[in-house]
């Protein structure tokens, strides 16, 4: 598909769910061994033209994530390149224990995409919140886990994973008209983080949704004398080892901000990285305090995290010295 | 005697031969015990499915064309390992590795295709969602293969049994038959006591499979189950359910729950042989 500037708004509009569906449709007339997989969630998924089109790469498995992934994990066995879709808490929640045997332990090259993640289910509550799954997937080796920054990275990496031999965490998150971070086609490579901005005061490492949060929070601590850099670090297991020692060096404040509780996500990632190197600079966790919230809409609940450009901004000016 | 008879006695001895080797790996294990009981329960499922059913080629376990077969209930895995030793897919060397640190071989299957293993096994109720992704899998790719799960009833306590179970009708898959290991105990006891499940066979009726109850160590009613089974393609998964005795075969193991996970002492083993095989 041409890459042009209408495609990347259209994508944006629909939203990282969105994307997927019509990223997959664009997959499925590459790839002759596609299967997708969804737990009830086809239309969620934007899979309702990939249905129509792709009737024989595409099963619906009814609301039962379970079975989805061991059926996933079998077609992979024979042969066949398998995505799964559901909301990101059940992929990773209550099929744990399948991916961990599946696709953990015995390797079998599924990839489960886990939608909605973070808070994007706004109303819904906690039940829907995805807030836990990087620290779940992390844990279970062999795993690669991405959080895609915006839309266009979205398509990028559903390419990108199909290609890679071996099981992978997708975790879409946010709503639908999302940021844009790439205006233009760029590399995307699986593991290697995206220096977006420089800085010399301080690094910001960020995933997802948040990546869009930290550039513009990066502009609001320029305008008070700050030079902070951000890092997409779209890739979280394996982490970019390289990309962390820079960030070290050139830095007073390493800062990681993500939409996961900062038990288990990115910043624990960075940060048992970035315990093993001399002389490095503190860190400052941005993400969900460990604690359940009262449910509300996307940006309240982000305000209330204090996910936004204006309190990220606030939190480093506190710590920076 | 015909060669039906000459087959069947063919059978009998490989499950023979397969009951004394679920004992030899018992001894074994040593202090570390293993699944005896429910490796004795599946002795005589064993021998039909590699002696008779299966396709497979046992110098190329990659022949695509080869029946794939998911020990569900990884607790089989004595009954498992003895049936491959027997079929000449694993080796001498290989049974021989049975829980050794570090092996190949351990209580509860690993994966390893090249042994003809295709599945790890160990956590109870997810094999049959695997064999229903490698059967639609193997309808897509045209193979004639067929695939057999082998599954515990204390496993069927399981709920994702049943997500796969609706599942495997729903996808119309009847190229897979599951077999159920129905020994009537569990970990903790007889089955009915610690989950009742009421009426299995009405259960996997219900659920859409063609449901036949068998002896699970009759070798010839084994056999004619599996070919009227294989016969049918009628659109129907189907389940055999296999009324088994575990620890089938030796007096002080035969429903006894401190069979299900047990070490054997020589003493034990002696007297187990010479209740299976006389003196010989």
């Amino acid at each position: 598909m041409m890459i042009n500037k209408i495609q990347i708004k259209t994508w944006a509009k629909l939203g990282h769910r969105g994307t997927l569906g019509t990223s997959l449709l664009e997959l499925a007339s590459n790839l002759e061994n596609l299967m997708v997989l969804t737990a009830d969630l086809s239309t969620t998924s934007g899979l309702t033209r990939f249905e129509q089109t792709y009737p024989d790469k595409f099963l619906n498995m009814g609301i039962a994530e379970q079975n989805m992934v061991g059926v996933a994990a079998g077609l992979a066995k024979e042969g066949y390149i398998t995505f799964t879709t559901t909301f990101a808490t059940f992929a990773t929640m209550r099929s744990c224990e399948q991916i961990r045997n599946y696709l953990g332990y015995m390797e079998f090259n599924v990839k489960i995409v886990g939608m909605a993640s973070g808070f994007s289910m706004g109303m819904f509550g906690n039940t829907h919140y995805a807030i836990e799954d990087i620290a779940l997937m992390r844990s279970i080796p062999n795993i690669t886990i991405i959080s895609p920054s915006d839309c266009f990275e979205v398509n990028k990496s559903i390419f990108a994973v199909a290609l890679l031999k071996g099981p992978v965490y997708l975790r879409l998150s946010g709503t639908m008209n999302t940021p844009i971070i790439y205006q233009d086609d760029y590399e995307f490579e699986v593991g290697r983080s995206i220096i977006l901005r420089g800085g010399d005061d301080v690094v910001i490492i960020a995933c997802g949704t948040m990546v869009s949060v930290s550039l513009s929070a990066a502009k609001i601590l320029e305008s008070v004398g700050i030079s902070a850099a951000v890092i997409n670090m779209h890739t979280i297991k394996p982490i970019d080892k390289q990309a962390i020692a820079s960030a070290c060096e050139s830095s007073r404040l390493l800062v990681t901000v993500e939409e996961h509780n900062i038990i288990g996500g990115l910043g624990s990632a960075v940060a048992e990285y970035k315990s093993t190197l001399k002389n490095t600079p503190p860190q400052l966790f941005i993400g969900i305090p460990d604690t359940f919230c009262k449910p509300g809409d996307y940006q309240y609940l982000l305000n209330h995290f204090g996910l936004t450009p204006e309190s990220i901004a606030q939190k480093i000016q506190e710590h920076i010295h | 005697m015909d060669s039906e008879d000459i087959e069947l006695k063919k059978l009998e001895l490989m499950a023979r031969n397969i009951r004394r080797i679920v004992l030899n790996l018992g001894l074994a294990a040593k202090q570390n015990g293993s699944h005896i009981g429910p490796g004795l329960s599946i002795v005589e499922i064993m021998a039909i499915l590699y002696g008779r059913i299966l396709k497979f080629d046992s110098n190329n376990p990659y022949w695509e064309e080869r029946d794939r077969f998911i020990l569900s209930k990884g607790h089989g895995a004595l009954g498992y390992y003895a049936a491959l030793a027997e079929s000449k897919i694993i080796s001498d060397k290989d049974i021989n590795s049975f829980d050794v640190n570090g092996g190949l071989f351990p209580s509860q299957p690993i994966l390893l295709p090249s042994k003809g293993i295709e599945s790890a096994s160990g956590s109870l109720g997810i094999g049959l969602s695997f064999a229903i992704g490698i059967a639609i899998a193997i309808k897509k790719r045209g193979l004639s293969s067929r695939v057999f799960v082998l599954m515990g009833d204390g496993e069927c306590n399981e709920g994702t049994v049943w997500e796969s179970a609706m599942s495997c009708s729903h996808f119309k898959l009847d190229n897979i038959v599951t077999i159920i290991d129905h020994n009537k105990m569990q970990s903790d006891g007889i089955c009915v006591k610690i989950l009742d499940m009421k009426d299995i066979v009405l259960k996997w009726q219900s659920f859409g499979f063609n449901v036949i109850s068998v002896d699970g160590h009759n070798i010839q009613e084994l056999w004619q189950t599996f070919e009227s089974i294989l016969n049918m393609r009628n659109g129907k998964p189907s389940v055999i359910i296999a009324n088994t005795i575990k620890g089938k075969g030796v007096s002080f193991m035969e429903n006894n729950p401190l069979w299900h996970h047990n070490y054997l002492t020589q003493n034990d083993y002696n007297k187990a042989i010479e209740e299976c095989f006389g003196n010989k």
